[in-house]
């Protein structure tokens, strides 16, 4: 056995006879019991990774092994060692959340009893226990992606695919999610998260992997990728935009990092929020032009993709046929 | 291994052709659709069409009409696996099913076994329905489950041809209205309501030869107990029983693999 949950080597999926291309030869391991982060926009292959790596889309080109075993040689062993949950995968509407958890329990090959007992156990887990003989349409947002979670969970898979777990999710859910996928990880489970949140990937995911237009554009702790980046997001607002204009001599020098302008805001990315904070003000005051705010913010990926592209984050146009109308609902 | 490996295959089959009877109990609507709207129809061409209609049967129209109405809502009933495989790929639950150990087929079966059940309970509500308003068979009870049976396997086959349907619409709605024009054609233009005899001549060979006017002869026939209808002596043949299973063979021949394909490909 191999000493990584997941290995993907040159991984190339296109789309349309060629026509796109989502993935275009992406390499990376996943060691076991922690978790792996894949950052991205909308478009970027996040989803197409975890679909080929599920078993569901079959790769066009390279190679994937899960737990040891081919994507395409083994799926059947693949599918027995992942649980998949996230904006996708989903949960039967018309059933119970107990029902819900027994039949991915019993098409999962598990004995009736044994799933009866353990769907209370992951009920009770998930804090659904009250909630279980309800119809999930009477679910919160967030009591579905629990529900969800649980689900993936029943048959103890050793590897979990979390595609998006938190996207358009309250706060308190979010973070209900995290300590739920935290204590996963303490229990020994590898989790492959996909996510478009950099807050979300620094706080869970030990190391990274950044993808733009299906290739991987970086890749590293979260603390490597921030220390690449800069901690701190110094946002100077204009009064118009021959002020921005005329500032954006004035700052230039104070990061190394490339610099955002966009209209009436300028913005860069520094080690030391304060200090060049301050440092900022004194020129722009010493010059005559008027700030109109002024705020230091934690780097998006907005930032991430700014650094490293020199370009925004855009959402590609969706490069795969999205599968009938796949809608993100939750 | 191989014993298992179709246990569990059949398992599977059972747990999804359960899950989806559970929807049909909660949801009211889609059992509006499978229960109350044949009543509906019984009512209507019993009391309202049925007056203007010769059924030439003995026992008057209400004995030509329930063994048609019966074998029009079975296939009605078909035409909801195309509507839940739809919905099911349209909210990602096959995406889900396609990453379990389970077996490739169940999502299908599962479905099309699934709309047996259902024609079952409409079966039996539609005859009780249908003996409340004058109905009288006397093909006898042997007759009146075999017609059933027959009912049952063709409308079995059909749903593998709707299930196509079903994977290759965008979504439920458009599932459905892809349904429409051919269920349509298929179940009026047929012996099901009126007697073939009696529609322009340009309409009669269609109507005549396709397989729901054959399936509804054969039921007729075995559940009135009289397999020698007009319909009967027209197509020179005394029964239409064959003919309806051959068609129920051919269509399930054709279609199944077809949709076993479109699985393949979508999601």
């Amino acid at each position: 056995m191999t000493e990584n949950a997941v290995e993907i080597r040159n991984l190339v999926r296109t789309f349309r006879d060629g026509a796109v291309t989502a993935l275009d030869g992406v390499s990376f391991d996943v060691p076991k019991g922690q978790v792996f982060g894949l950052l991205g926009p909308n478009g970027s292959g996040k989803t197409t990774i975890v679909r080929i790596l599920s078993t569901i889309l079959a790769p066009t080109g390279g190679s994937a092994t899960v737990a040891g075993f081919d994507v395409v040689k083994n799926p059947d062993a693949v599918r027995r060692s992942i649980g998949l949950a996230g904006q996708y995968a989903t949960v039967d509407q018309n059933l119970t959340g107990f029902e819900n958890i027994y039949m991915i329990g019993r098409l999962n090959h598990l004995p009736k009893d044994v799933v009866r007992q353990r769907a209370n156990e992951l009920l009770a887990q998930f804090n659904l226990s009250d909630a279980g003989n309800r119809n999930v349409k009477t679910y919160s947002g967030g009591m579905r992606r629990r529900l969800d979670l649980a689900a993936a969970l029943v048959a103890h898979p050793p590897i979990l695919f979390l595609d998006e777990p938190t996207t358009g999710l309250d706060p308190q859910s979010r973070q209900d999610l995290w300590f739920a996928i935290e204590s996963l990880v303490e229990s020994g489970v590898t989790v492959l998260l996909t996510t478009q949140y950099l807050e979300e990937a620094d706080r869970l995911a030990k190391q990274l992997v950044v993808l733009d237009k299906g290739k991987i554009i970086a890749e590293g702790t979260a603390a490597q990728l921030k220390a690449q980046l800069g901690t701190t997001v110094l946002s100077l607002t204009f009064q118009n935009l021959a002020d921005a204009d005329s500032a954006l001599s004035l700052v230039r020098d104070l990061s190394d990092k490339p610099l955002n302008h966009d209209g009436t805001v300028v913005e860069l990315t520094v080690n030391s929020g304060p200090a060049t904070a301050a440092e900022a003000l004194r020129r722009i005051d010493a010059s005559g032009v008027t700030l109109a705010g002024l705020a230091l913010r934690e780097p998006s990926l907005d930032d991430v993709f700014l650094n490293l592209t020199g370009h925004k984050a855009e959402d590609a146009p969706a490069a795969e046929p999205v599968a009938k109308g796949r809608k993100a609902k939750r | 291994m191989k014993i298992s490996s179709l246990k569990w295959a059949i398992s599977d089959v059972g747990v999804l052709a359960r899950r989806n009877l559970l929807a049909l109990v909660r949801i009211p609507v889609a059992l509006v659709f499978s229960v109350i709207q044949p009543v509906m129809f019984v009512l209507l061409f019993r009391y309202v069409f049925g007056g203007s209609i010769q059924g030439g049967v003995p026992g008057g129209y209400v004995n030509y009409l329930i063994p048609g109405i019966l074998v029009q809502t079975t296939i009605f009933g078909a035409v909801g696996t195309a509507i839940g495989l739809s919905q099911d790929l349209q909210e990602g639950l096959i995406e889900r099913f396609r990453a379990l150990p389970m077996s490739r087929m169940a999502v299908l079966a599962g479905r099309t076994v699934s709309d047996v059940g259902r024609n079952l309970l409409v079966l039996v509500v539609i005859t009780v329905v249908g003996i409340a308003v004058g109905f009288r068979p006397h093909g006898g009870i042997g007759n009146y489950l075999l017609a059933c049976l027959i009912m049952l396997i063709f409308a079995y086959c059909l749903s593998w041809g709707f299930a196509f349907i079903g994977l290759a619409a965008p979504n439920a709605e458009a599932a459905q209205a892809m349904t429409f024009p051919l269920i349509f054609p298929l179940t009026f233009a047929s012996g099901i309501f009126v007697q073939v005899a009696s529609m322009p001549g340009w309409l009669q060979g269609f109507a005549r030869n396709q397989p729901i006017t054959q399936v509804t002869e054969s039921v007729r026939g075995l559940m009135l107990g009289d397999i020698h209808l007009p319909m009967g002596r027209v197509l020179g043949h005394g029964n239409s029983t064959w003919v309806a299973l051959a068609w129920s063979i051919g269509i399930m021949a054709t279609l199944a693999p077809l949709a076993v394909r479109k699985y393949r490909k979508v999601a």
